[in-house]
């Protein structure tokens, strides 16, 4: 991937952001991001509320027009060429609504109107299986369906780019992961994601790459694994065994950095890349009687917590 | 410029009507409280026209005046609620033109108080004397033409106005004062000096002038000066909306 980037011009970035900045009066919403994402991947944006995550995208649909900085999507200027823009990309924005009594049908009719190249409406109502609620009201779907029909509609003019602010935001697990499946099947149908979301879950299961963005700035940017790679190279193995002689033995494997708790439930911290193996072998070399194990391997969230020094849900 | 206009316009129409409280206050409301009125004041009014020279005549112009109002300010509260739900902010970040969504709630606008007029004359019929030669269709076309005018005010209104709580109160506070104003009520002419001069600048007055002018039988010619202050007016909101449109 990296290497045809350098060879070939249809791999330019998708989206190209240098430096952007914005304010709200006073307060610095975005203080120099700069980023690109690559056409064909889901690119998350990801931080805490407040961050600059909407402001930073909504700069990039064209909704808002940067105090400096240069953005270049799909080879246009988003406050320039907006009208050419918006025919080639389809946005799902944060807290949007429909009208309260618009039926499903009548939103993506509309919507399709709108548009020079529009998809079937009623084909794409059938992949967000929102077919037997056609004649429904926006304001008697449940929050998941409310979600997809958003997405419908930013799928309508077939888009190459498709932008989704904080998705998932309030539904449940179950209709969360309807939508992550959703969120796959638009990449796999050769478009661009590019997300914003404050679950590190939601990162970690659905991004190709994700950046960090917090107070306006981006803290680090890569897959999910490099960044805990990079910024948590810890580990965390809990396990339980009445073994007396089992503290001294974990503390003496290789990459463990330290072992807490007595007989009973002991927790030993150490190198991600190696900590499992050492200990497996550790009880397997001193035949410990193991009556429970579980790993905790580091997550975006701690990778979180490690580089800014707060927790996300501040 | 205006793609989905008409598209925008019939839905919203249907969705107005799927609201069965904003029809009845629209159409229904009028009608009933005008026949109420009339059947409770009717005997004695009869008696007392010579008292009231101006009122028998001038009550299609009143009423035609009080639809437009009411039309604005439910344009104001009706965008207000657009912004604040998170509407306009979705539709923003489609082709549509903010005048394509303004244009589209004034042509419903319109649509329904022509309905309320033509219900309000229906019922209003017997007040007007037998024989009677009423510009029928020219008065009609008066009405909608001012009413249009008078809702491009509602344009500028709606454009800022922040919640949809603050909308109707706001609304009633720039309008109500206009059309006290407007020599509907009172003749302009006999109004102190520093109103006479704020009444001549508020579109209200002109509208009053060319509906009632229209209404006796005056010729549109007879009143250029109030169409083309009202065509004016109408030009100036939209322009001034177009710079101050919020869309959240």
């Amino acid at each position: 991937m990296a290497q045809s980037v350098h060879t070939s011009v249809a791999s330019d970035p998708v989206i190209r952001v240098s430096d952007l900045r914005k304010a709200y009066g006073r307060t610095v919403a975005v203080a120099g991001v700069s980023f690109e994402v690559q056409a064909g991947e889901i690119f998350g944006l990801i931080g805490p509320n407040g961050a600059g995550k909407t402001t930073t995208m909504e700069c990039v649909e064209g909704l808002r027009a940067p105090d400096s900085g240069a953005i270049s999507v799909l080879g246009l200027d988003p406050v320039r060429d907006v009208r050419a823009l918006q025919e080639r990309i389809g946005v799902q924005l944060q807290e949007a609504q429909l009208q309260k009594r618009i039926t499903v049908r009548e939103a993506v009719e509309l919507w399709a109107a709108l548009y020079r190249s529009p998809v079937d409406g009623d084909a794409l109502l059938d992949q967000l299986g929102l077919r037997d609620r056609r004649q429904a009201w926006f304001m008697t779907l449940s929050g998941g369906q409310k979600q997809r029909l958003l997405i419908a509609l930013a799928l309508i003019n077939d888009p190459e780019v498709v932008f989704l602010d904080e998705l998932t935001t309030g539904l449940d697990p179950q209709a969360r992961r309807t939508i992550w499946d959703l969120v796959r099947g638009i990449r796999a149908r050769g478009k661009t994601v590019f997300l914003t979301t404050h679950l590190m879950e939601e990162a970690e299961r659905l991004c190709d790459r994700v950046a960090i963005i917090d107070r306006g700035r981006l803290v680090d940017l890569g897959t999910p694994a490099e960044l805990v790679r990079r910024h948590c190279p810890a580990a965390t193995v809990v396990l339980v065994t009445s073994d007396p002689d089992a503290p001294a033995v974990f503390r003496a494997l290789a990459g463990v950095t330290s072992v807490t708790g007595d007989a009973g439930t002991i927790t030993i911290r150490g190198r991600a890349s190696d900590l499992v193996a050492e200990v497996i072998r550790g009880v397997a070399a001193h035949q410990i009687h193991v009556t429970d194990f579980r790993t905790e391997l580091p997550t975006l969230e701690d990778v979180f917590l490690e580089i800014t020094g707060h927790a996300i849900r501040d | 410029m205006l793609r989905g206009l008409w598209r925008l316009t019939w839905l919203e129409i249907k969705i107005f009507v799927r609201e069965p409280l904003g029809v009845i206050g629209t159409v229904a409301m009028p009608v009933v409280i005008f026949l109420v009125l009339s059947r409770l004041t009717g005997r004695q009014t009869s008696a007392a026209d010579a008292a009231l020279p101006a009122a028998p005549s001038d009550l299609p112009v009143i009423v035609a005046m009080l639809v437009a109002v009411s039309a604005v300010l439910s344009l104001v509260a009706i965008m207000a609620i657009y912004r604040e739900g998170g509407i306009l902010k979705r539709l923003r970040a489609t082709p549509l033109r903010p005048h394509t969504i303004l244009a589209a709630h004034v042509l419903v606008k319109l649509l329904f108080s022509a309905l309320t007029l033509v219900a309000l004359a229906v019922a209003g019929r017997q007040l007007v004397p037998d024989g009677a030669d009423v510009p029928w269709l020219s008065f009609g076309a008066a009405v909608l033409f001012s009413t249009g005018c008078i809702l491009s005010l509602g344009f500028v209104i709606a454009s800022v106005v922040p919640t949809a709580r603050f909308a109707q109160p706001f609304g009633a506070v720039v309008l109500y004062p206009m059309l006290g104003l407007s020599g509907l009520f009172f003749p302009v002419d006999a109004l102190p000096g520093g109103l006479q001069a704020a009444a001549r600048l508020l579109p209200l007055t002109y509208a009053v002038s060319l509906q009632r002018g229209i209404w006796r039988g005056d010729t549109w010619v007879s009143h250029g000066g109030d169409v083309a202050v009202l065509l004016l007016v109408c030009a100036l909101c939209v322009a001034v909306s177009a710079r101050v449109f919020r869309w959240e």
